[in-house]
C-alpha cells in the first residue's frame, strides 16, 4: 500500500450539522488512480464525507467542520482555497441524475462556458471527447440539440458524467450514481468507470456491497459516522478484520 | 359506518359546488358589466376627451390614457427593485434571524390595505418630498404597494427550480452568480413575470390610494410630464357612479368598467401568450 500515490487526505475531520456531529475524527488517505468506495448503512455519513472533498456541504449554512482535508497536500479548508478553483479540479455526480433543461450539448458544454471558454472549435471538440469517453456519443450522437430530459435514466447519468469530465478533473466523486438506474444501466457505468480510473481518481459512495466488491480497489466502511475498517476492497471482502464489517457485508445487518 | 365511497361522494359534490359557485360569481359580474355596457362603448367613447357638461358628447380617452401611463410607471418602479430583492433574498441572503424577519415583513406588507399606502405616498411622495398629486407619485405609490407581491411571488418563482440545477453547477466550478444567471433565472422567469403582472393588474385597478396622490375627475389636456396629474379608469367610474348628475352616468360608468376589465384582460393574455412561449425550454 506504501506505493500509492496519497491524493486526498483525511485528518481528524469532525463535522456537524445543526449541532448534531455527523462525522468522528475522520482520518484516511485517499489514493489516485483508484477506485475507493465509501460503504456503510444508510445515514452513516459516507455522502457528508464525500462532499467534504468538494466542499459542497459549505452550501449547508447550519454546518461545521473542523480537522484538515489535504488535497494533493494543501489543505482545502484553510482561507486562502479558491473552492472555484477546488471544484473545477474535483468533479461530482450525484445520486439522482440531474442534467439541467437545456440540450444535450448545453449540458455538456456548461462548465466550459462558465470558465468563459468561447471558442466554439474547441468547445465542440470537448463535447465530444468527454460524451465518447462516457460511452454516450454513439447513441446521441445525431440528437446533440435534443433536451437532456428526453434520455433515459443511464443515459443522463452518463450525460452528467460526461459534464464532469468536460472539465477535465483529476477526481471524480459519484454519490450513490447507480441507485436510480436498472440493472443494465448500472452495469454501463461501472465498466465506465474502471475504464475512466486510468486517468482519474475516483471516489464513490454506494449501498450496494456487490458494486464496491465489483469496481473499487479500496473501501471503507463507514458507520455512525466512523471508520470501522479501511483496506484493499479484496482483502476486506474476504478476510474482514472488524466484527461489525463482518456483519454489515455478510448481510447481517444494514 | 359510513360507507368510504358515499363519504368520498359528499366531499366531491361539495368541492364540485364551490367550483360551480365561483365561476358562477365570476361570469355574473363578467356579463353583467358587459351587458351593461356594451351600449355605450363607440370609437368616440374610446377615443375623444372628456366632454363634462354632457357626458354623452366625450370619451374616456384620457381617463385609458392615464391608467395605461399609471400601469408604465407602476412598472418600472416595483417590477426591477421586487424582482431583485427576491433574488437577494432567496439566493444570496443568509438564513437567520433579521432575513426570517424581513421576509415575514414582506409578506404581512402585502397584505395592508390599500388607503395606507395611500395616506403613505399623500404624506411621503406628494407632500415630504414635493412631488405633488402626480404620476409619479401615483406611480410611486401603488409600486410601493405592488412591491411586496412582486417579490413574493418572483420568491416562490425562485424556490421552484430545483435544488440539484443548482448543485450541479456548483459542483462544475460555476460562482453563485453564474449559476443564479445560467440555471436559475431562466427557469423562473416566467413564474417572476406572470407573478409582477398580476400585482400589476391589482394596481390598475386600485382606487382608493390614487385619489389621494394625484388622480384627478376631469383634465382638459392629457398628462405631458410625470409630474402632471391624471385622470384613470377606476377612479372616474367611481365618480361616473357615485357623484354625477347625469341620467346617464350609471351607463357610462359600467361602460367605463368594461374597458377597464378589458385593458386587464389584455395584460394578462399578453402574459399568458409570452409564458407559453417561455413553457416550451421549461422541461422539467
Amino acid at each position: 500500500m506504501t506505493a500509492e500515490n496519497t491524493q486526498i487526505e483525511f485528518k481528524n475531520t469532525n463535522f456537524w450539522y445543526n449541532s448534531k456531529q455527523i462525522l468522528f475524527d475522520i482520518s484516511l488517505k485517499i489514493y489516485s488512480n483508484k477506485i475507493t468506495a465509501l460503504i456503510g448503512p444508510s445515514g452513516c455519513g459516507k455522502s457528508t464525507l464525500l462532499r467534504c472533498i468538494n466542499r459542497m456541504n459549505d452550501l449547508i449554512p447550519i454546518s461545521k467542520i473542523d480537522g484538515k482535508i489535504f488535497y494533493n497536500n494543501e489543505n482545502i479548508y484553510e482561507k486562502n482555497i479558491d473552492v472555484i478553483e477546488l471544484r473545477k479540479k474535483i468533479g461530482m455526480v450525484f445520486q439522482k441524475p440531474n442534467p439541467f433543461p437545456m440540450s444535450i450539448f448545453d449540458n455538456v458544454a456548461y462548465g466550459l462556458r462558465v470558465q468563459n471558454i468561447n471558442d466554439k472549435t474547441k468547445i465542440k471538440q470537448i463535447v465530444k471527447d468527454s460524451l465518447e469517453k462516457a460511452d454516450l456519443w454513439d447513441e446521441i450522437k445525431e440528437r446533440l440539440n435534443f433536451s437532456a430530459f428526453r434520455l433515459s435514466g443511464g443515459q443522463q447519468q452518463r450525460l452528467c458524467i460526461a459534464r464532469a469530465l468536460a472539465i477535465d478533473p483529476e477526481i471524480i466523486l459519484l454519490d450513490e450514481p447507480c441507485s436510480a438506474l436498472d440493472p443494465l444501466a448500472t452495469a454501463k457505468i461501472e465498466s465506465l468507470l474502471r475504464k475512466l480510473k486510468n486517468e482519474r481518481t475516483i471516489i464513490i459512495v454506494t449501498h450496494n456491497m456487490h458494486q464496491a466488491k465489483r469496481i473499487s480497489d479500496y473501501a471503507c466502511y463507514l458507520l455512525n459516522g466512523k471508520v470501522i475498517e479501511y483496506s484493499g476492497t479484496a482483502e476486506m471482502f474476504d478476510s474482514p478484520k472488524n466484527k461489525l464489517t463482518k456483519d454489515y457485508i455478510n448481510g447481517e445487518f444494514g | 359506518m359510513v360507507n368510504e365511497h358515499v363519504r368520498q361522494n359528499i366531499y366531491f359534490i361539495s368541492f364540485r359546488i364551490a367550483t360551480f359557485l365561483s365561476v358562477v360569481f365570476l361570469l355574473f359580474i363578467l356579463l353583467y358589466t358587459l351587458k351593461e355596457g356594451i351600449g355605450v362603448i363607440d370609437i368616440k367613447f374610446l377615443t375623444s376627451m372628456w366632454f363634462h357638461r354632457n357626458i354623452t358628447r366625450g370619451g374616456i380617452f384620457p381617463a385609458i390614457i392615464g391608467t395605461i401611463f399609471l400601469a408604465i410607471g407602476v412598472s418600472i418602479i416595483s417590477i426591477p427593485i421586487g424582482i431583485c430583492t427576491a433574488i437577494y433574498l432567496n439566493e444570496y441572503a443568509k438564513e437567520n434571524l433579521l432575513t426570517r424577519t424581513i421576509k415575514l415583513a414582506i409578506r404581512n406588507l402585502a397584505g395592508v390595505p390599500s388607503i395606507v399606502y395611500g395616506i403613505f405616498g399623500l404624506s411621503f411622495f406628494v407632500l415630504f418630498l414635493k412631488l405633488g398629486g402626480s404620476l409619479i407619485s401615483a406611480s410611486l405609490t401603488l409600486g410601493c404597494m405592488t412591491l411586496p407581491w412582486i417579490i413574493t411571488t418572483s420568491e416562490e418563482a425562485l424556490k421552484s427550480v430545483p435544488l440539484s440545477f443548482r448543485e450541479g453547477s456548483y459542483a462544475l466550478g460555476a460562482t453563485k452568480w453564474q449559476t443564479v444567471r445560467k440555471n436559475v433565472l431562466p427557469y423562473s422567469f416566467s413564474g417572476m413575470l406572470t407573478g409582477s403582472i398580476l400585482g400589476i393588474s391589482r394596481a390598475m385597478g386600485e382606487t382608493a390610494p390614487i385619489i389621494m396622490v394625484g388622480a384627478t375627475f376631469f383634465m382638459g389636456y392629457l398628462p405631458t410630464s410625470p409630474f402632471d396629474k391624471f385622470m384613470a379608469l377606476p377612479y372616474h367610474l367611481f365618480i361616473l357612479a357615485t357623484q354625477h348628475s347625469s341620467p346617464n352616468a350609471r351607463e357610462y360608468a359600467l361602460g367605463t368598467a368594461l374597458v377597464l376589465v378589458a385593458l386587464i384582460f389584455m395584460l394578462n393574455l399578453g402574459v399568458f401568450v409570452l409564458r407559453y412561449k417561455l413553457r416550451k425550454k421549461k422541461e422539467w
